[in-house]
């Protein structure tokens, strides 16, 4: 286990009566690239200030290696921030922005022009030295924004959604840059967004936040295999998830759904609580003809609709009490067969038991 | 047709109002080089280039015009510095009295001229009979820094409530402190700001008649010189002055323009 880089202790931050942070308590290891991913107003930039020293904790303990500075003003910080408008300074040039982090710590002469140009070297900007921010596009400036922060080797550095102004295709690429950028300068990130597709790709550990706490910290697979909350089933990837009366048998838990099927999933997945449901993602479904034999879970219903996606088809099935669930098939065989699945058909849907997942007890109702 | 009737009257409509606006202008500066016959200057008689030759021959002048300048100087000086601190405060920083302090500001600005000039004098009455408080140059200065102080914070607070808080977080976050933080980033970003603030308070000050008057004292300004002298005939030295005044402004706004753009 690398060294602990930043440690929230039950870090809480209040806005009048309004509760932005609520108790967070996190360790992010040394070179980590973590994630705080979560739905607009959730608290992910509160968290993020209050790491660079713009926002104080209500209460709480934050610490950078090993030192508390909880009520460090942020030029004191070893820390560096990306801000999603990226604030570049408009009254300097490209080489001025970069350089001003080293100014303000004593740096001269021929190692300010030698680390600037490594770092403009970096993202990929040799020759933009003499411009000033207005004269760059949204990409080149974030890099900037980058570039910026990294010359000063900080130890932490914070992104605060960096990628948000740019189009998708740009933003995908970017963010592969990113990840190599980590990689290469081997800085812990702290990385914020809203868009779960991003935090998959790049990030090694995710907390993934809803109304000021997280309900669960984890790497990409295991949050997409193994998500333990309802509302971490359904902001990370797509789910479906089956309600009903909650009991136990031998090694599985059961779920009566309303329409009397019983579905299982083993207990070595997870605590269902009191409260908590069965779930499964659309691809792990199977889709059969309703005579045809099956083991596991299983659920007959209609196809409802179906949407063409390139690589899968997506179902919606609804089964019996309304309940409804999205299946994805891959288009494998689509060229060679004739027989997909229509609207109106009735089909039986399985899974196995151990494909799918447990969420427990809601921790905000 | 209509099409060009209506791009050419908004034409000769600009260029009328323009006429309108600088012929009196046109006129001081013409007469400056006019050889009145008497004391008055309303008549054209015959081109000489002696007033700008004996500019300061009429006795008085000189006086004014210095008087007038230094005091236009400090209270632009002052009042920038102080306007601009308090601009600053008020966009900033939540108080106690903060929405008082805003409507106190646009006082000054909407009260009637007189009514400011004769309550000042009022105030500097009944401070202290003279001489513990004498009615002189410094007296002008604090009406003068008074009114400019409201130009300048309402000048220059348009120019903050514009202005991004996160470069300054931008600038903390790269290790700067408040004070390298002002002085490398707010400051200049807010300086044209500044600039014009600083401009139309010395515009106000060097031109300022009513105010000035009820708290000069014996002191003359230049306007106060020109109202003087106005009562026995304008010398044309009076014309010449103002012409240089409108030279050196125009030439000051063109300059700020031009630097401003080339900034951008
Ligand atoms: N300075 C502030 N004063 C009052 N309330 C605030 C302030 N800053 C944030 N909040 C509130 O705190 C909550 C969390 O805000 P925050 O900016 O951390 O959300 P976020 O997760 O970053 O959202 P987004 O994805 O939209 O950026 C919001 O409800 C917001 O209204
Ligand atoms: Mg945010």
């Amino acid at each position: 286990m690398a060294d602990v880089d930043v440690r929230l202790v039950n870090v809480t931050k209040k806005f009048g009566d309004q509760t932005a942070v609520d108790g967070i308590t996190l360790d992010v290891s040394d070179g980590e690239f973590f994630t705080l991913l979560g739905p607009s107003g959730c608290g992910k930039t509160t968290t993020l200030r209050m790491i660079g020293g713009f926002e104080q904790p209500t209460s709480g303990l934050i610490e950078l290696k090993g030192e508390d500075v909880t009520f460090l003003p942020a030029h004191e910080r070893d820390v560096n921030t990306v801000f999603q408008s990226y604030a570049l300074f408009p009254h300097l040039t490209i080489f001025e922005n970069v350089a001003f982090g080293l100014r303000r710590s004593g740096i001269k002469g021929d190692e300010v022009t030698s680390r600037v140009g490594e770092a403009l070297e970096l993202v990929q900007l040799i020759g933009y030295e003499k411009r000033k921010p207005a004269q760059l596009s949204g990409g080149q400036a974030q890099r900037v924004a980058l570039a910026r922060a990294l010359v000063n080797r900080p130890a932490v550095l914070l992104l605060d959604e960096p990628l948000g102004a740019l189009d998708l295709k740009l933003r995908k690429q970017m963010g592969i840059e990113l990840k190599r950028i980590q990689r290469e300068v081997s800085i812990t990130f702290i990385y914020v967004t809203h868009d779960q597709e991003e935090a998959m790709t790049m990030s090694d550990r995710i907390a993934v936040m809803n109304k000021g706490h997280y309900e669960q910290l984890a790497g990409p697979e295991t949050l997409y295999e193994r998500p333990t909350t309802r509302f971490v089933a359904s902001f990370v990837g797509a789910s479906n998830l089956l309600e009903g009366k909650i009991g136990s048998d031998g090694e599985s838990w059961t779920v009566t759904l309303p329409s009397g099927d019983v579905v299982r999933a083993p207990k070595s997945l997870g605590d269902i609580g009191t409260g908590g449901a069965i779930g499964v993602r659309p691809e792990k479904l199977t889709l059969l003809e309703p005579g045809q034999e099956s083991k596991g879970n299983r659920l007959d219903g209609t196809v409802v609709d179906t949407s063409y996606l390139g690589v899968l088809t997506q179902y919606t099935v609804e089964g019996a009490g309304g309940l409804r669930l999205l299946v994805s098939e891959q288009n494998v065989d689509r060229t060679t067969r004739s027989d997909t699945w229509r609207p109106g058909e009735r089909v039986a849907l399985t899974w196995k038991p151990e494909h799918g997942f447990v969420v427990g007890d809601s921790k905000s109702a | 047709m209509l099409r060009w009737l209506g791009r050419n009257a908004l034409r000769a409509y600009t260029g009328l109002a323009l006429v309108y606006l600088l012929l009196p202008i046109f006129i001081v500066a013409l007469f400056s080089f006019n050889d009145p016959v008497g004391k008055t200057n309303y008549t054209w008689v015959g081109f000489t280039l002696s007033h700008w030759a004996n500019l300061f021959a009429i006795p008085g002048l000189l006086d004014s015009v210095v008087v007038s300048l230094r005091i236009a100087f400090i209270s632009t000086l002052a009042a920038t510095t102080l306007g601009t601190l308090a601009a600053l405060a008020l966009v900033r920083y939540q108080f106690r009295g903060r929405p008082a302090t805003s409507l106190f500001i646009f006082l000054p600005l909407a009260t009637p001229e007189i009514i400011l000039g004769a309550s000042l004098l009022t105030l500097f009455v009944a401070i202290g009979q003279p001489p513990f408080f004498p009615l002189n140059e410094f007296t002008i200065l604090i009406a003068h820094i008074t009114f400019n102080i409201s130009y300048v914070i309402v000048t220059v607070r348009a120019r903050l409530s514009g202005f991004d808080r996160r470069l300054e977080e931008a600038s903390a976050d790269l290790g700067a402190d408040g004070w390298q933080t002002f002085w490398r980033v707010t400051f200049p970003l807010i300086l044209p700001g500044i600039a014009a603030a600083s401009l139309l308070a010395f515009s106000l000050s060097i031109d300022d008649f009513v105010i000035t008057n009820f708290t000069a004292g014996r002191t003359t300004t230049f306007p106060m010189f020109v109202w003087g002298s106005a009562r026995v005939g304008v010398p044309p030295q009076v014309n010449a002055i103002g012409t240089i005044f409108f030279v050196v402004a125009v030439s000051a706004v063109a300059i700020g323009s031009f630097l401003q753009r080339r900034r951008a």
